[in-house]
C-alpha cells in the first residue's frame, strides 16, 4: 500500500478524520562523513495521523523509526518533504503541544521525582498553584505519590519511565510521541505500563505515536500499525487493528488477537531479513 | 564507625606509635626523625613563639588566588573548549601532555619575570592546578547524554537555559572533581614553590629549618601543613558528599 492508500484507508470507514500531524514525502538523507558513504535513512515516507488516534510504527533494526520521530517532533530536519502538525509546518523545533518521551532514561539526576516533574511547567513560567494542580494529578496519575521526594537513582527503570511520562503529561501534550518508551523494561513491567499508557491516552484524548519492535505491543495498544521496510524505510503496510477505545491487555485473550500479530510479522519477516544482510550501522 | 574505618584507624595508630617507638628507642636517630610527640610539642611551640600567623597568611592567600584562578579560568576555559571543536582540536595534544611537564623547572623563570613574592608563586600554583579543572570541565561537559539535550529541545529551552538547567547540573560531578584537584595542586604549587625559593610563607620557613638543621620545627611546620591540607580537603570532600549522595554517586 502507498502513502496514497494509507491515507485512503484512514477515511474509509466513515467520514473524514480530522489529520493531526502529517508527513508528506519525507526523507532524511545523512551526508558522507569522513570512512563512510551517504547514508539514505528514511523515506520518501508519507503519513497522515488523525487527531485523537493510536498510531505505532513498526519496522526492522535500523530502517529510521527514531528518525521518524525525531523529525516529526521537530528535532531533526527532514533532508526533503513536509512535516505539519495542527496545520503549521515542523522546522527544526519542537511546536508547543507535542510531548516526547524516549527509551533512554532521560530523568533529571539532581532533581526529585516532583521536580523532574514540574520542569517543563518551571521554565514555562505557569504560576505556582497551577504547577502544584498539575503535579499532583500527574503523580497521582503515573502512580509516584510515595515517591515524590525521591530521586532518580533511587528508582527502578519503570518508575523512572513514569517520571518522564509524568513529566510529560503535565505539559497536556496534544499530540505525545513515544520512542521505544518500555524497550529497556522487563516484559511484565512492560504489559502494566502499557495498559497505563492506554488509560492516559483515553483520559487525554491525545494523539499517540509509539515508535516499538514488539509486534503484540504495537498489536495491543494501536488503532492502526505502520509497517516499515528495511532501510530507507518506508511504510510497506498500514494495519488497522479495529479494537474497541476502551482497552487493556486483556486483549491478548480474544481469538482474533493473534491474527493481527501474525498479519504484522508476514509483512515484516522478509523485511527484518533484509535489514540483517544490510548490517545495522546506523541507528 | 565502620569495619573499613577500624582497619583505616588502627593502621594510623600502629604506623604513628612504630615511629614514636623507633624514636624513643634510638633506633632512629634524632638527626633524621624527631618522635611524633615531639613533633606535637614543637608545633605548640612554633605556633605559640613567632611570626608563624604572618608566614600562614602569606601562603594561605596565595593558595586562595591560585585556586579562584585556576577554578574560575579552568572552567571557561574547558567550557570554551568543548563548544568549539576547532579550538579543542588544536589544543588537546598540549593538554595531554600537560602533566609530564616538570612545571617547577619554570619557576626561576617566572622569579625572572615576575620578581621575588606572591606573583610568581600564585602563577606557578595556577598554571599547575588550572589544567586539571579545563580537562575535568570537558570531560563532565562529553559526558551530557544526548538524550537530556533533546529534553532541553522538547521543553523549548533557549541555549543559556540548555546550558543552566541541563548541561551544568549533568556535568556537576565532573567538574566537582577537577575543583577538588585544582585545590589540591593550589597548595602544591604554592608550597613547594616558597620551598624553592620565597622569603616568606610556610614552605619558605620549613625549608629555612631544614638548612639549619633545625629538625623540631621543620616537622613541626610539616605536620601543620599536612593538618591544613587535609581539614581543607575534608571540608571540600564533604561538601561534594553532600551535594551527590542523592544521585546515587
Amino acid at each position: 500500500m502507498n502513502a496514497g492508500a494509507a491515507r485512503l484507508a484512514a477515511v474509509q470507514d466513515g467520514a473524514p478524520r480530522k489529520i493531526h500531524a502529517r508527513l508528506e514525502g519525507v526523507t532524511r538523507v545523512y551526508p558522507p562523513r569522513a570512512g563512510h558513504a551517504e547514508v539514505h535513512a528514511l523515506g520518501p515516507i508519507s503519513l497522515d495521523l488523525n487527531a485523537g488516534e493510536f498510531f505505532s510504527v513498526v519496522g526492522p533494526s535500523g530502517c529510521g523509526k527514531s528518525t521518524l520521530l525525531d523529525v516529526l517532533a521537530g528535532l531533526a530536519l527532514p533532508s526533503a518533504g513536509e512535516v505539519e502538525f495542527e496545520g503549521k509546518p515542523v522546522r527544526g523545533e519542537v511546536p508547543e503541544g507535542v510531548g516526547v518521551v524516549f527509551q533512554e532514561d532521560a530523568t533529571f539526576p539532581w532533581l526529585t521525582v516532583e521536580d523532574n516533574v514540574a520542569f517543563g511547567l518551571r521554565r514555562a513560567g505557569v504560576e505556582a498553584g497551577e504547577i502544584r494542580r498539575r503535579i499532583d494529578f500527574a503523580i497521582g496519575f503515573m502512580g509516584l505519590r510515595d515517591f515524590r521526594r525521591a530521586y532518580p537513582s533511587q528508582l527502578s527503570g519503570g518508575m523512572r519511565q513514569r517520571v518522564c511520562i509524568a513529566r510529560t503529561l503535565v505539559l497536556q501534550p496534544r499530540l505525545i510521541l513515544l520512542d521505544e518508551p518500555f524497550g529497556a523494561l522487563d516484559q511484565q513491567t512492560r504489559l502494566l505500563m502499557g495498559d497505563e499508557l492506554l488509560r492516559l491516552w483515553r483520559e487525554t484524548s491525545a494523539t499517540v505515536l509509539l515508535i516499538t519492535h514488539a509486534l503484540d505491543e504495537a498489536n495491543l495498544l494501536s488503532d492502526r500499525i505502520g509497517v516499515m521496510s528495511a532501510r530507507p524505510g518506508r511504510f510497506i503496510e498500514i494495519v488497522e487493528t479495529g479494537w474497541p477505545r476502551d482497552r487493556d491487555s486483556r486483549l491478548a485473550e480474544r481469538p482474533d488477537f493473534g491474527a493481527v500479530t501474525s498479519r504484522l510479522w508476514s509483512y515484516l519477516r522478509g523485511e527484518s531479513l533484509r535489514a540483517m544482510g544490510q548490517g545495522q550501522s546506523v541507528s | 564507625m565502620t569495619k573499613a574505618g577500624w582497619i583505616r584507624t588502627a593502621v594510623l595508630v600502629g604506623a604513628v606509635g612504630a615511629l614514636e617507638l623507633a624514636c624513643r628507642t634510638g633506633a632512629i636517630p634524632k638527626t633524621m626523625v624527631i618522635a611524633p610527640s615531639a613533633m606535637v610539642v614543637a608545633l605548640v611551640e612554633t605556633l605559640r613563639s613567632d611570626e608563624i600567623g604572618m608566614h600562614l597568611r602569606h601562603t594561605l592567600s596565595a593558595v586562595a588566588v591560585a585556586m579562584s584562578l585556576s577554578i574560575v579560568g579552568g572552567f571557561v576555559i574547558g567550557f570554551v573548549l568543548n563548544w568549539i571543536p576547532l579550538l579543542r582540536r588544536a589544543f588537546s595534544p598540549f593538554l595531554a601532555a600537560y602533566y609530564a611537564i616538570p612545571h617547577f623547572a619554570f619557576y626561576p623563570l617566572l622569579i625572572v619575570i615576575f620578581g621575588l613574592g606572591p606573583l610568581p608563586l600564585i602563577v606557578l600554583a595556577t598554571l599547575f592546578a588550572m589544567v586539571a579543572m579545563i580537562l575535568a570541565t570537558m570531560a563532565g561537559l562529553d559526558r551530557v547524554p544526548r538524550v537530556l539535550l533533546k529534553t532541553a529541545s522538547i521543553h523549548r529551552l533557549s541555549l543559556v537555559e540548555e546550558i543552566w538547567h541541563i548541561r551544568l547540573p549533568a556535568a556537576a560531578p565532573h567538574i566537582l572533581s577537577g575543583l577538588k584537584l585544582a585545590v589540591a595542586y593550589s597548595f602544591i604549587g604554592v608550597i613547594a614553590g616558597e620551598f624553592i625559593l620565597s622569603t616568606s610563607g610556610i614552605g619558605h620557613e620549613i625549608a629555612y629549618a631544614y638548612d639549619n638543621f633545625d629538625n623540631p620545627r621543620m616537622y613541626a611546620l610539616i605536620l601543620f601543613v599536612l593538618g591544613i591540607v587535609t581539614t581543607f580537603n575534608m571540608a571540600v570532600f564533604a561538601w561534594e558528599r553532600r551535594m551527590l549522595r542523592r544521585r546515587g554517586a
